[in-house]
Parts: structure tokens; C-alpha cells; sequence
């Protein structure tokens, strides 16, 4: 009796675990007509571009700016966040940032996609699959894991910063995601943020600046020379990250639809009017348009066309992009120096920055013509302020909880690496291997 | 036998090669180095942060001409190496005692 009892919890052990881990998304012949070919078609290509702004586009872009020794460390950090946070993001982040529309977090009824039938819909993109949804979902919360990294980039011990990251993860991504995208209490008040300039730019340049305070400055900082290895790769970077926002901004409509269309217009036209306003000011103040200008100009174009991608007109574009590259270019340089912090890549300076001034002429530009929700300029200025609210709530969670992560994760492994390992290179002390 | 070592910029190889080819010198080693004399480097600006770069690349020629063809060497990398502006680089002239081509065993001059 005992065995047999015991041959009966194994199988139902057996059975539980099998039902986990076997496929939920079924082959199911019900009626898919609420699904539309057109636009799963263009959710699956938008899916892939945003996932290539990652590996190789964010590796590249973030590795060209360090030194030859923290090459492959810089590129392991973008591939990390791909391999941790796609796991978790099926586990548990999806169903907790886009399933239920509780005001602070959704519930686990998804968990490892449990009961996902192929032809299921989330009701926030009714015409693809509730799959490719939640894969194209996986991708932003991906890269703004990988985007943290570049403030703490050539000190920051790879062991902690896979900690870090899934903290980070779990605890500032997903409940932001949740908040402003999910049916959370900044969705409720009616927050714009069309594909991220809170979720993902701010949240990740505010936990850049708080990482890049805790752990302190690169040795050397201020006083040796830590040129860019390889601007040239940077620059290719540059070019995946530019092509793959179309898929970011352009996806963020859910649908192949003229509102895509726009937000791709306005995203390629502030990249260009950021490029240009960035160069002009370094031909400008300094006799030369540098290359690490012109493409931190187009990144914070667009990042700051970002949130108000949807919502604007394509020529709103022209405008944001130029405002980015005139206040990135002051936060990259005037206020890092001023307030000395050594945030190695520019997260914030590039992407807090713009997040923030993006989110913010968002509440100014929008149009109904374009996102049903009019701004400032349509004399509604009650969006202006709801939009304040979203970056103050956004700075203030972010910027606490990656404080406090820090902290927790230092309390088991030691956040930086040693003096001697930082003099050495992070490719060979953290992964065994090295450029030639 | 001299061995003529010249420290050129890099984007002028080809001129003085040409022109040692031309007076009769069949061959030269070419090394990568980096350097600085009283050019002393220059600074370049990353997103506001300003490094000096100390050591600029050069190239370092190294050929072993016979004694009568040092001079005219000379003569020619520096005619065709100039640009005129600072960091040229430098031609330094040394006797060389004894020479020997691995393959064939001949020495000195049978062997340049």
C-alpha cells in the first residue's frame, strides 16, 4: 500500500511537472477571427527588431564606448538580460505586468503562460496572438534591463549584476510595466507613455545614475585615459538600435495601422533633428562634429520621441528631437561634471534625460488627430500635469528600489570588482577571455 | 653598412616606399609603433570629457642599405615623408657590424 501510494505521488508528481513544462499554447481550430494576419505579420517583424536593439544593437552600441579590455563584459551584460529576463518574463513578468488590472500589479494566472491557447487574445491587442504579445512585451522589458547596465559599465562585478539584474527586474520593471501599460493606477489617470519613455527610459536612466552613485567612479576617472575603444562599433550599434525603434515605436500601435506609421515618421525624424542638433552644437562650441556626438544626438531623439511617438504628429517629431539633443548634450556634459558622477555610458544623461523630457512634451505635443488624446498645445493642460505626475512617480520608484537593491545585493557579493581586476580588464577577470 | 631607421606618419608609406624602390632599396621592415616627440600628442573630447592622447601611431621603417646608399636613403624619406607640419618624425642612421641572409648563408653585403 505504502509503494503504491507512494508510485502515486510520483505520478502525480510526474503529471504535474509534465502539464508545467508541456507546451499550454495548444493547436486549438476555434474561431481566430478576432486575430488579423496583417497585424500579427507586422507584431512578429516589430518583435524581432526590437529584440536585435538588444544583442547586437545595444551590445555594441554600449561596447564601442568602453575600453578594448571591458569589450566582451559589456557585450555578456546585453546577452545575460536576454537569456535571465526572457525566462523570467514567461515565468512571471508577464502575467504580473499584463494579466488583471489591479491598480499595483496584475495576478499569476499566466504563470509559465499557464492555459494559453493559441488563438488567446490579450484584451490590450485584440487582433495577434496573446503569444506574440506577451514575446513582444519580453523584448522591452529585455532591453531596458540590459540599457541599466551601461552606467556601472568596466567596475561592476558580473555575478552582482545578474542579482541586480532580476531584482530589478521583478521589482522595478514589472510593477512599472504594470502601472502605466497594464491597467495600473497610472493608466487609470490617463498617463501617456506609448512605447516607454517611463517604463523604459527613465526607469532605466534614473536606476543608471543611482547605480553609477552607489558604486562609485571607474579608477582613473577625471584623470586617465578612457577613450572609447571603437567608436566604429558603437556607431553600427547605433544603426540596429535606430533600425529596431521602428519595431519598438512602430509596434507599440499593436497593429499594422496608419498610428504605426506615424510613430515611425516622428521617431526617424527626431533621431535626425537629434543627430544634427547634437552636432551642431559640438561644431559649434568645439570646431568639431564628433561621431560620439552625432549618434548620442540620434539615441536621444530617440529616446525622447519615445513616449510621445503615437500621440504627436510626425513634424512634433522635428521639434522633440531637437530639444533632446540640446538637453541630453547639457545633461551628458555640464550637469555630469557639475554634480561628478561617473554614470560610464551616459544612461541617464542620454536616456533618463530624454525619457523624462519626452514624457513631458508628450502632455505638450499630443494631438487627437493622431492618439485621440489632445496636450497642452490643444488647450488641455491637465495632461501636462498628469504627465508630471508619471515621471515624479516613475523617478521616485525607481530610483528607491534600485537604491535599496543595491544595497541588499551588496550585503551578499561584493558589487565591484577589485581594484586589481578593474586595472586588468573585466573580460579576462570576470569571464576568462580576452580581445587579441 | 648602415641600417637607416625612420619614425614616419603612417599615411605616407607608400610615397617613401616608392622612392626607396626607385634609388635601388629592395626591401624594409615595417613596424606599428606609437610615439611622441614635441608634437605631444592631442587631446580629444568624448561627450564633454577630454583626454590627451600622449603616444600617436607612427610607423618605424628599418632598412639596411650599403654604406654609399645611406645618405641618398636619407635623402629620400625625408623628401618624401614631409608634410611639413609638426610630427614628421625622425630618421636616425647606425653602422651595422655584421649581416647574413638565413637562406643562402651570405654575409655582409652580398647579404643586403
Amino acid at each position: 500500500m505504502g509503494v503504491l501510494s507512494r508510485h502515486a505521488a510520483r505520478a502525480a508528481v510526474t503529471f504535474s511537472i509534465a502539464t508545467l513544462f508541456a507546451s499550454p499554447v495548444t493547436p486549438a481550430l476555434a474561431d481566430t477571427s478576432g486575430i488579423n494576419a496583417a497585424d500579427t505579420a507586422w507584431m512578429i517583424a516589430a518583435t524581432a527588431l526590437v529584440l536585435m536593439m538588444t544583442i547586437p544593437g545595444l551590445a555594441l552600441f554600449y561596447s564601442g564606448m568602453v575600453r578594448k579590455k571591458n569589450v566582451l563584459a559589456t557585450m555578456a551584460q546585453s546577452l545575460a538580460a536576454v537569456a535571465i529576463i526572457s525566462v523570467l518574463w514567461v515565468a512571471f513578468g508577464y502575467s504580473l505586468a499584463f494579466v488583471g488590472d489591479g491598480p499595483w500589479l496584475g495576478t499569476l494566472d499566466r504563470w509559465f503562460l499557464a492555459g494559453m491557447k493559441m488563438d488567446d487574445v490579450n484584451p490590450a491587442a485584440k487582433t495577434i496572438p496573446e503569444a506574440l504579445f506577451m514575446l513582444y512585451q519580453m523584448t522591452f522589458a529585455i532591453i531596458t534591463v540590459a540599457l541599466v547596465a551601461g552606467a556601472v559599465a568596466d567596475r561592476m562585478r558580473f555575478s552582482a549584476y545578474l542579482l541586480f539584474s532580476v531584482g530589478w527586474f521583478m521589482f522595478v520593471y514589472v510593477p512599472l510595466a504594470h502601472w502605466v501599460w497594464g491597467g495600473g493606477f497610472l493608466a487609470t489617470m490617463g498617463v501617456l507613455d506609448f512605447a516607454g519613455g517611463l517604463v523604459v527610459h527613465l526607469s532605466a536612466g534614473i536606476g543608471g545614475l543611482v547605480a553609477a552613485k552607489v558604486m562609485g567612479r571607474r579608477h582613473g576617472y577625471g584623470t586617465e585615459n578612457l577613450a572609447p575603444f571603437d567608436l566604429s562599433l558603437a556607431v553600427i550599434g547605433t544603426g540596429m538600435l535606430w533600425v529596431g525603434w521602428f519595431g519598438f515605436n512602430g509596434g507599440s500601435a499593436l497593429s499594422a495601422s496608419p498610428r504605426a506609421v506615424m510613430a515611425i515618421t516622428a521617431t526617424h525624424l527626431a533621431a535626425c533633428a537629434g543627430a544634427l542638433t547634437w552636432g551642431a552644437i559640438e561644431w559649434s562650441t568645439r570646431r568639431k562634429p564628433s561621431v560620439l556626438g552625432m549618434i548620442s544626438g540620434a539615441v536621444a531623439g530617440l529616446g525622447t520621441i519615445t513616449p510621445a511617438s503615437g500621440f504627436v504628429a510626425p513634424w512634433h517629431g522635428v521639434v522633440i528631437g531637437i530639444i533632446a539633443g540640446l538637453f541630453c548634450f547639457w545633461a551628458c556634459t555640464s550637469l555630469k561634471q557639475r554634480f561628478n558622477y561617473d554614470d560610464s555610458l551616459d544612461v541617464f544623461g542620454v536616456h533618463g534625460v530624454g525619457g523624462m523630457t519626452g514624457t513631458l512634451l508628450a502632455g505638450v505635443f499630443a494631438t487627437t488627430a493622431i492618439g485621440g488624446t489632445s496636450g497642452l498645445l490643444e488647450g488641455n493642460p491637465q495632461q501636462l500635469l498628469i504627465q508630471f505626475y508619471g515621471v515624479a512617480v516613475t523617478l521616485l520608484w525607481s530610483g528607491a528600489v534600485t537604491f535599496v537593491l543595491l544595497k541588499l545585493v551588496g550585503a551578499f557579493v561584493p558589487l565591484r570588482v577589485s581594484l586589481q581586476q578593474e586595472m586588468e580588464g573585466l573580460d579576462i577577470s570576470q569571464h576568462g577571455e580576452a580581445l587579441q | 653598412m648602415k641600417l637607416v631607421v625612420a619614425i614616419i606618419k603612417p599615411f605616407k608609406l607608400d610615397e617613401v616606399r616608392q622612392a626607396l624602390t626607385a634609388i635601388g632599396v629592395h626591401g624594409m621592415t615595417v613596424t606599428e609603433v606609437k610615439g611622441y616627440g614635441r608634437q605631444k600628442g592631442h587631446t580629444e573630447i568624448y561627450r564633454g570629457a577630454e583626454y590627451v592622447v600622449n603616444f600617436l601611431p607612427k610607423l618605424r621603417i628599418e632598412i639596411a642599405v650599403s654604406s654609399e646608399l645611406a645618405d641618398k636613403a636619407v635623402e629620400v624619406i625625408t623628401n618624401s615623408a614631409r608634410t611639413g607640419q609638426i610630427g614628421d618624425g625622425k630618421i636616425f642612421v647606425t653602422p651595422i657590424d655584421h649581416a647574413l641572409r638565413i637562406r643562402t648563408g651570405e654575409t655582409d653585403s652580398d647579404a643586403l
